[in-house]
């Protein structure tokens, strides 16, 4: 009851403080700011309400951007994951570079994707996908790597084929690495495909947002902003719901 | 090195179906023999010059000083290294193939796996080896009412004590249905009492299910009551210092036998003899 009260009592502090401060003009004057530029959560609210269908429509292209990003990333992060742990070749030739390349900032290649491939969905697609597949993969290799060499032994010696270890006793030792990898995929899926969108786009959650800041509807900003964050969280959610149901024995 | 489904049963012993080895070989012919056997890793020579003989159905222990190698004599036995120098032979075979084969190895941890029931993981062998899951467990079944375990069929290892859990990994080794076993001190982290239970309750399991047996222990009265006859080894690296008999091994009572007087003597003159070369 208090993991949820005391929390529950903080936003709702916070959201009443800037109400106050939004609605009696102080945070605009704060801000030297004219106070429709500021608006207050009640503001915000009725934004959500009147602009609901169109907020609902490019949440939707937002939410299908994340999720196929996301599910492309899971392929091939676990494919990636177990090659290198089976092969010491790869391995070598690979991680290194993998490892390097997280230092990248994916993000800045969007508008080159963009150039590439169009307005459409793939490069969305592709940056959501490239974005997610690195904590994916290299949470769940580290996974595969952490198994218990001696667990491995117990196993050669029961007959088991390197298949049947993998199956048996490394992808399971792995799932809880595999979902916090997941989990950190998924707070990235958002940020990665808003930031496909503003690289070039005409709809979504981040198309939005550029239109309704070029447009100063700042309210409706705000709505978009608050329904982006809120879809994230239920996602992450989801996964460690998700995660709780398939990881029994932690 | 898989089998197909449905191995043979026989209703005369409950355990003739599961004790079925992979490659076919009768457990009664296997043994261990180990001629001129060194090993060493990169510079660190670990066993030198090392013969051993382990007849059908004996069971040796192997006592030694801590880090003097015995856990690696164990799995170069087991197929699970290949030895620097030497040759091991084990059921007729000397490839390391041919060992693991031969012979089912039993880690110091119980290393049950926690996403698989007790029944699951006693019969891990034989699922590897491509029996449906359903036949698996009626045949680890089996063996969980023969031996003490009936009713934790479906528990999971974290809802097991200590010296349940050791159980199932010891029948986890058997099922896997090898002429030769190899145990690596499989009591070590168990408390005092439930210790000496395991010991007379592997006893009792060896007298039911006859096999060759080379188990590596640090406790000398452990090595002394399980086992036919104890090689002590020297510090790093490895060698066999003296091999002593035991005067009773495996005897139904585990307490009267390790207070017995031959007991006794034997136990302090291994003690001796490990003093001399722990110092």
């Amino acid at each position: 009851m208090k993991r949820w009260l005391l929390p529950a009592a903080v936003i709702a502090g916070l959201i009443g403080a800037w109400q106050i401060a939004a609605s009696s003009g102080v945070l605009a004057d704060l801000l030297n700011l004219e106070s429709f530029l500021v608006p207050s959560p009640a503001e915000i609210a009725e934004a959500l309400w009147q602009s609901r269908s169109l907020l609902a429509e490019n949440t939707w292209v937002t939410l299908r951007e994340m999720l196929l990003g996301l599910a492309c990333a899971v392929i091939a992060g676990l494919a990636f994951a177990v090659a290198l742990h089976l092969s010491e070749n790869l391995r070598l030739a690979f991680y290194p570079l993998i490892v390097a390349s997280q230092t990248v900032p994916i993000i800045v290649i969007a508008p080159i994707l963009v150039v590439w491939f169009g307005y459409g969905i793939g490069p969305k697609l592709a940056i959501v996908a490239l974005l997610c597949f690195f904590p994916i993969a290299l949470n769940t290799y580290d996974g595969l790597r952490s198994v218990d060499p001696e667990a491995t032994k117990m196993m050669r010696s029961l007959d088991a084929s390197r298949a049947q270890i993998l199956w048996r006793v490394d992808a399971p030792s792995s799932l809880p690495y595999f979902f916090s990898g997941t989990r950190i995929a998924v707070a990235f899926a958002a940020i990665a495909a808003v930031f496909g969108e503003w690289a070039g786009s005409d709809s979504g959650l981040g198309h939005l947002m550029l239109q309704d800041n070029a447009q100063l509807e700042t309210a409706r900003l705000f709505a978009a902003v608050l329904v982006l964050s809120v879809m994230a969280i239920g996602l992450v959610g989801l996964v460690a719901l998700a995660e709780r149901r398939v990881v029994t024995w932690r | 090195m898989r089998q197909d489904t449905n191995m043979p049963t026989t209703e005369a012993s409950d355990f003739a179906a599961v004790a079925t080895s992979p490659a076919g070989e009768s457990g009664a012919g296997a043994a261990v023999s180990i001629h001129g056997l060194a090993h060493s890793y990169s510079e660190l020579r670990t066993i030198e010059r090392l013969d051993l003989d382990v007849p059908a159905h004996g069971v040796l222990g192997l006592v030694g000083p801590s880090g003097c190698g015995k856990s690696t004599l164990l799995e170069l036995i087991a197929g699970l290294q290949d030895p620097s120098q030497g040759e091991i032979v084990v059921g007729g075979g000397v490839e390391a193939s041919s060992r693991l084969a031969h012979c089912a190895f039993m880690p110091q941890r119980d290393l049950l796996l926690p996403w698989l029931s007790a029944i699951d993981n006693a019969a891990l062998a034989l699922r590897n080896r491509g029996v449906r899951r359903d036949e698996a467990r009626r045949q680890a079944g089996r063996l969980f009412e023969r031996f003490g375990l009936a009713g934790f069929e479906r528990s999971t290892p974290a809802e097991l004590s200590g010296g349940m859990r050791q159980r199932v990994a010891f029948l986890r080794t058997l099922i896997a249905g090898k002429p030769v076993l190899a145990l690596d001190e499989p009591f070590a982290s168990l408390d005092a009492i439930t210790r000496a239970e395991m010991q007379q309750w592997l006893a009792g399991a060896l007298a039911a299910e006859p096999r060759t047996v080379v188990l590596v222990t640090h406790d000398i009265e452990e090595a002394l009551y399980l086992c036919d006859s104890v090689a002590v080894l020297s510090a790093r690296p490895a060698r066999i210092v003296e091999q002593l008999s035991a005067p009773a091994p495996r005897a139904a009572n585990r307490d009267d036998a390790v207070t017995d007087p031959a007991f006794v003597s034997v136990r302090e003159r291994a003690m001796q003899v490990l003093r001399g070369n722990a110092r």
